[in-house]
């Protein structure tokens, strides 16, 4: 496999809060890799930095995707290139319909927009096309089908790296295992997939993981290891001499 | 060509159905002070006379009991680059009868054009007027609107109004509609506005809740780029038992717009309830830059989130 992604001590600070301590990691295309950690570990701050979101800029290290860095890059050259994010709460729009929104995503690659290019993209993800179609993605929509829509969305970017932030948040059971099928069509597609998540039920599909405590990487490998060791661990949060001396063994 | 085809030309330039030469679809075509076009059908009056220079009286009369099938359609505009247009409209809906009507507006080579609506609307017991209103105004910012309306609704009665202006130039629209609802009455005033350049908007919305069990929506959706300037003043009263209502004005402004929206709300009874919502700010840099990291760009995307809110 190549590498799709190379992320190099990577620093951001806000406001004087360094966020981001000297993040390291690399992905590979069709690899899912799992970030987990507690929340305000820095895992969303990475998504959004990696995207490209205003005031998420690294003051020091690399994003280097498919051997190009990418740091100076705005969100939408980053997305031309093949880098999309699913947010963790998907933005709502009153007055555009799942059609529209659907739409937007092959319009931006030069695809023709076909009712069927539409419908199988909301089956996929196992959402009633007749029935949804012409409804607004606003607040009416409940949390599971916005990011079951944000999913099929997805499809028509044909992406080459998916950041899915907490897609399991606010999500029933039904969405969830529709969300973990998603994950593998997309994998099979040959996408490479950074999952942050702050639930060690997802990490069951990574194909490797890493555990993210205060703006570090400080374990990476197996999930099922590093699931044990997050439920060992970080909950509660270990004291940081018990962590450090965990680490090194 | 002559003025009726120039208009019914500008109409469906303008997005309108071509639905003239159908029998079954009532209309009026309104040049200036020239009645270039009627048709009535059952249950259905028009009257329409020139009553000075400029100015022309309309009565439209829907007959007790009667529902006008098909939506009727009037086209009223100004075609020369400058030109009045001054209307004084009454509306009848008779016990139990309902109407749409589809008003379409267009002032396309508009350079100094003035367009007044003088409109008294009134719904009797369990009538229903649905008026919906599109303006189209050319791109050069010619026009001035000055449009006002006393409406008053019987018991369960029910008003619809929704106006949009969406592509082209506003100019001036200056607006002020008045509304009394009595018991199981509704209204629901909406407007969507797109302004840029120096274009003002200026609407004043007012609907007063007497009778028990009325209900109101004020809905304002107005998009400002360049410096236009926007006035939203929403005024929902309610005096009465059950009696509920909810105003809405939301405005997106961009470059050196400025929006001001004064919501009011009076409830004098107990057992009404009123509630309003106002925002006014910047495209929500969350939607935008989702749709940017589906590849669109900071100008795409803003359109595509203006352009949904005023479809709203």
């Amino acid at each position: 496999m190549s590498k799709l992604l190379e992320v190099k001590d990577l620093h951001l600070k806000i406001e004087d809060a360094e966020i981001l301590k000297g993040m390291e990691f690399s992905l590979e295309k069709g690899e899912v890799f799992a970030l987990i950690g507690p929340n305000g570990c820095g895992k969303s701050t990475l998504a959004y930095t990696l995207m490209g979101i205003n005031n998420y800029h690294p003051q020091k290290g690399e994003m280097i995707y498919k051997g190009e860095k990418i740091n100076e890059l705005a969100i939408n050259e980053r997305a031309k290139k093949g880098i999309t994010l699913a947010w963790q709460e998907p933005a709502r729009y009153q007055g555009v319909t799942v059609r529209e929104f659907l739409s937007l995503g092959l319009k931006s690659q030069g695809e023709e927009v076909t009712e069927e290019k539409l419908k199988e993209a909301l089956n996929k993800v196992a959402i009633n096309p007749a029935q949804y179609l012409n409804r607004f993605v606003d607040k009416s929509l409940s949390g599971g089908e916005r990011k079951r829509i944000e999913l099929a969305s997805l499809i028509f970017m044909h992406p080459e790296l998916i950041i899915l932030d907490e897609p399991d948040s606010g999500v029933d059971i039904v969405a969830l295992n529709n969300i973990a099928e998603m994950i593998n069509y997309f994998k099979d597609s040959g996408s490479g997939i950074l999952l942050i998540t702050h639930s060690e039920e997802m990490l069951e599909y990574a194909d490797r993981a890493a555990l993210v405590c205060e703006g570090e990487i400080i374990r990476q490998g197996n999930p099922a290891d590093i699931s044990d060791y997050f439920k060992s661990f970080c909950f509660p949060c270990a004291k940081e001499e018990d962590c450090e001396t965990e680490v090194a063994s | 060509m002559n003025d009726y085809q120039m208009m019914v030309d500008a109409y469906k330039e303008a997005g309108g159905d071509d639905v003239f030469a159908d029998s079954e679809v009532a209309h009026l075509v309104l040049e200036r002070d020239k009645i270039l076009g009627m048709h009535a059908v059952e249950g259905l009056e028009v009257e329409a006379d020139k009553i000075s220079n400029d100015t022309v009286k309309v009565k439209v009369t829907i007959k007790e009991g009667y529902k006008i099938k098909n939506p009727v359609h009037m086209c009223f505009g100004v075609l020369p680059k400058e030109g009045r247009q001054k209307i004084e409209m009454k509306v009848e809906v008779q016990k139990d009868a309902q109407v749409e009507v589809r008003a379409d507006c267009v002032f396309p080579n508009a350079v100094q054009v003035e367009h007044i609506m003088d409109a008294v609307i009134n719904i009797a017991a369990g009538g229903s007027y649905i008026y919906k209103e599109h303006h189209f105004h050319g791109d050069n910012g010619g026009v001035e609107v000055i449009a006002k309306s006393d409406i008053n609704v019987e018991s369960y009665g029910k008003l619809v109004t929704k106006f949009d202006l969406l592509k082209g130039r506003v100019g001036k629209i200056d607006f002020d509609y008045e509304a009394n609802i009595a018991e199981h009455g509704t209204v629901e005033m909406l407007a969507r506005i797109s302004g840029q350049q120096d274009d003002l908007v200026k609407i004043r919305e007012a609907a007063h809740l007497k009778g028990e069990s009325a209900r109101g929506i004020l809905d304002s959706k107005i998009a400002l780029k360049d410096q236009a300037e926007a006035e939203i003043y929403n005024e929902l009263t309610a005096d009465a038992a059950e009696a509920m209502g909810h105003v809405d004005c939301t405005e997106i402004i961009k470059d050196q717009a400025i929006a001001r929206a004064i919501p009011i709300v009076d409830v004098r009874h107990p057992e009404a309830k009123v509630t309003h919502e106002a925002a006014i700010g910047s495209v929500d840099s969350t939607q935008l830059q989702t749709l940017m990291a589906r590849g669109l760009d900071e100008e795409e995307a803003s359109e595509v989130i203006i352009q949904g809110l005023l479809n709203d």
